[in-house]
């Protein structure tokens, strides 16, 4: 399906998007940006709490031994710790299993880093259903929920390597507390080196009018084929990357619902206090307009290929694809 | 920048009159906060005040001063000592002690870092406290740095598991900058800690996990004084001083008794208290306190406050 985005029109020609690069997965920018942040920043740290293969912090902890913190299995003193750093000045990254961290130190997160307000980042790994046969324990699902209620926490969903990469220089340069959530799988890329990042700000990938599909996270590779999809059709849809679900880009999010009217939103965690949610939230004060959340809802995971759960939990670009024809339709 | 450090007290005398005054002071802000804890803080008042007027490098007019000792108190609802010790350090106006829990103020009912310079976190939620040491004493010990790091821990948040996560990982990196202190009182909200989850032998769990480990009477100057002092010489492990203390103590009716753990005197109890600690110091001092008349059950200085 990949060959039919080349076809897409209305295309943001700004963003210098590519969709003929190979899979990688996104955490490996993250792996890729801190081995350069630990050169420029000595006060670049990373801690791990035994996942440091999988987290991509190998290269960085052999790069820079003294400034990388092995936890072991403890996710709790992992994000204490990190805080007890900060203190002194440095910039920790506490990276795990998005699971565990912050699905297992969500307190210690809420007093020791975002109340006492130190410039620590979250990074969880392996968030997501397309986390695949390790089964429900491990597809984090709540951790953009858990993160977003926090004040003082800013929440990032990269949809790709390139994204990834600068995102992750991103976090280095902002001051204060942020959470950064990554998927599992290897996922194709659509950004590159020359595609502007900003903490904040939403990417529109693609004009369009009928109605606005909002994704954040690998996924929106599906929103741009459904998007491809619906073209065939002669619905002309929008495509917004939503990379930071906070703080959220209020102008992007209400221009698109002026101009739209139909919005779905696309995420790989729960609707509840998802992306989905924080949408719905913010346009339903300011400028109602129907919106279907396409999400996890109300229910975990399980075992299986990562593309198996995807189909199987409605993220697919043909189901992105049915919803926006609903709507579109009902209208008409 | 004021570079001028806190004139300390040597004198073992004048630091338990200044841990007598702690004490009264902050029974005075708790009775007007008519919530907190009381138990707890008069135990540490000892330790507090050997800390920050004989042990700490720091500088009440220049908190953030680089050369400064980090206090991190783990335990923050024993705040009302910590607040106390730092006003009669000249962190703030002691009259502030009265604004403690109430809105608008810049002492929290448990602390909080960006709201009050002087303080290092922000604590209240158990058993994160030395985590959070551990982080800073990593930090200055990567970067060669002198400074030590005080963490002030209870008894009952080692019912922690995060306190044990950072136990291991304070022994792991060899934290000996690190001094840990226990308010060993034996009680928590419902009791007594070896029913609720015996902690004995806590000195040899210690010493099981690395640590180098000190007992003392946390309410002893001399002998808080001399652990402390010795302290600073620690070598390749980290240490802790487990600091067996009377909760509540210098009120009769308080030491001991689970039930002052979290709450505060009346009007009636404080001013018995108070009367209380005043006998202490003219004892102290071995002379009337000039403000009250010992021959009086209550004390006079009572209504000149």
């Amino acid at each position: 399906m990949t060959t039919s985005l080349t076809n897409l029109k209305n295309l943001n020609k700004q963003l210098s998007l590519n969709f003929n690069q190979e899979k990688v997965p996104t955490r490996n920018g993250y792996g890729d940006a801190l081995v350069e942040l630990g050169k420029k920043n000595k006060n670049i740290m990373v801690l791990c709490a035994d996942l440091s293969e999988s987290t991509r912090v190998e290269k960085f902890a052999k790069t820079y031994p003294s400034q990388f913190v092995e936890i072991g299995v403890a996710e709790q003193n992992l994000v204490t710790v990190a805080s007890g750093l900060a203190a002194m000045g440095k910039i920790p990254f506490a990276s795990s299993y998005a699971c565990f961290c912050p699905g297992r130190c969500w307190e210690q997160i809420r007093t020791t880093i975002c109340y006492n307000n130190q410039n620590v980042k979250i990074i969880g790994a392996h968030a997501g259903i397309s986390v695949g046969p390790d089964g429900a324990t491990h597809q984090m699902l709540e951790d953009i929920a858990l993160m977003r209620s926090l004040p003082n926490m800013i929440v990032v969903v990269p949809a790709d390597y390139n994204q990834t990469l600068r995102a992750t220089n991103a976090l280095a340069a902002h001051k204060g507390p942020a959470y950064m959530r990554f998927a599992r799988d290897k996922t194709p890329q659509l950004t590159t080196k020359k595609t502007p990042f900003k903490i904040g700000e939403a990417q529109v990938l693609k004009g369009g009018s009928d109605i606005c599909l909002i994704g954040a996270g690998p996924i929106i590779y599906e929103c741009l084929e459904a998007a491809s999809l619906l073209q065939e059709k002669n619905i002309n849809a929008m495509v917004i990357n939503c990379h930071t679900i906070k703080p959220l880009d209020h102008k992007t999010i209400l221009d698109a619902a002026k101009k739209c009217q139909k919005i779905i939103t696309v995420e790989e965690a729960q609707i509840a206090g998802g992306l989905g949610g924080v949408i719905t939230e913010y346009l339903s004060e300011i400028y109602p307009v129907p919106i279907k959340r396409i999400g996890v809802r109300d229910h975990f995971g399980e075992s299986g290929e990562p593309a198996q759960l995807l189909h199987k939990f409605g993220f697919s670009a043909q189901h992105i694809m049915d919803e926006a024809t609903k709507m579109v339709g009902k209208k008409a | 920048m004021n570079n001028n450090t806190i004139k300390k007290i040597s004198n073992i005398k004048q630091l338990e009159l200044m841990a007598n005054t702690i004490r009264k002071d902050l029974l005075l802000s708790l009775m007007e906060a008519k919530s907190g804890h009381s138990a707890g803080p008069l135990g540490m008042a000892d330790i507090f005040t050997a800390l920050y007027f004989n042990i700490l490098n720091h500088n009440p007019k220049n908190p953030l001063w680089e050369k400064r000792d980090y206090l991190v108190l783990s335990n923050g609802h024993i705040c009302p000592v910590l607040y106390a010790t730092m006003a009669n350090a000249g962190y703030f106006p002691k009259k502030e002690l009265l604004t403690l829990r109430k809105l608008g103020t810049r002492l929290q009912g448990h602390p909080h870092r960006e709201a009050l310079p002087g303080l290092e976190t922000t604590s209240g939620p158990l058993g994160s406290g030395l985590s959070q040491a551990s982080g800073m004493a990593y930090a200055l010990k990567l970067d060669k740095k002198p400074n030590l790091v005080f963490c002030l821990t209870s008894d009952g948040e080692h019912e922690e598991g995060n306190t044990w996560e950072a136990i291991l990982f304070a022994a792991k990196n060899q934290l000996n900058n690190l001094i840990v202190i226990i308010d060993r009182n034996y009680i928590q909200i419902d009791g007594d800690t070896e029913n609720i989850m015996p902690l004995n032998p806590l000195d040899k769990k210690y010493q099981s996990f690395n640590w180098n480990v000190v007992k003392i009477n946390g309410n002893n100057m001399k002998e808080i004084i001399a652990a402390l002092k010795k302290s600073q010489k620690n070598k390749n492990k980290p240490l802790v001083i487990i600091a067996n203390t009377t909760p509540g103590k210098g009120v009769s009716f308080m030491e001991n008794d689970y039930l002052w753990h979290g709450k505060p005197p009346t009007k009636e109890q404080g001013d018995i208290a108070i009367a209380e600690l005043c006998k202490i110091e003219s004892k102290l001092k071995g002379k009337n306190c000039k403000l009250c008349n010992l021959a009086n059950e209550q004390c006079a200085c009572i209504e000149q406050r």
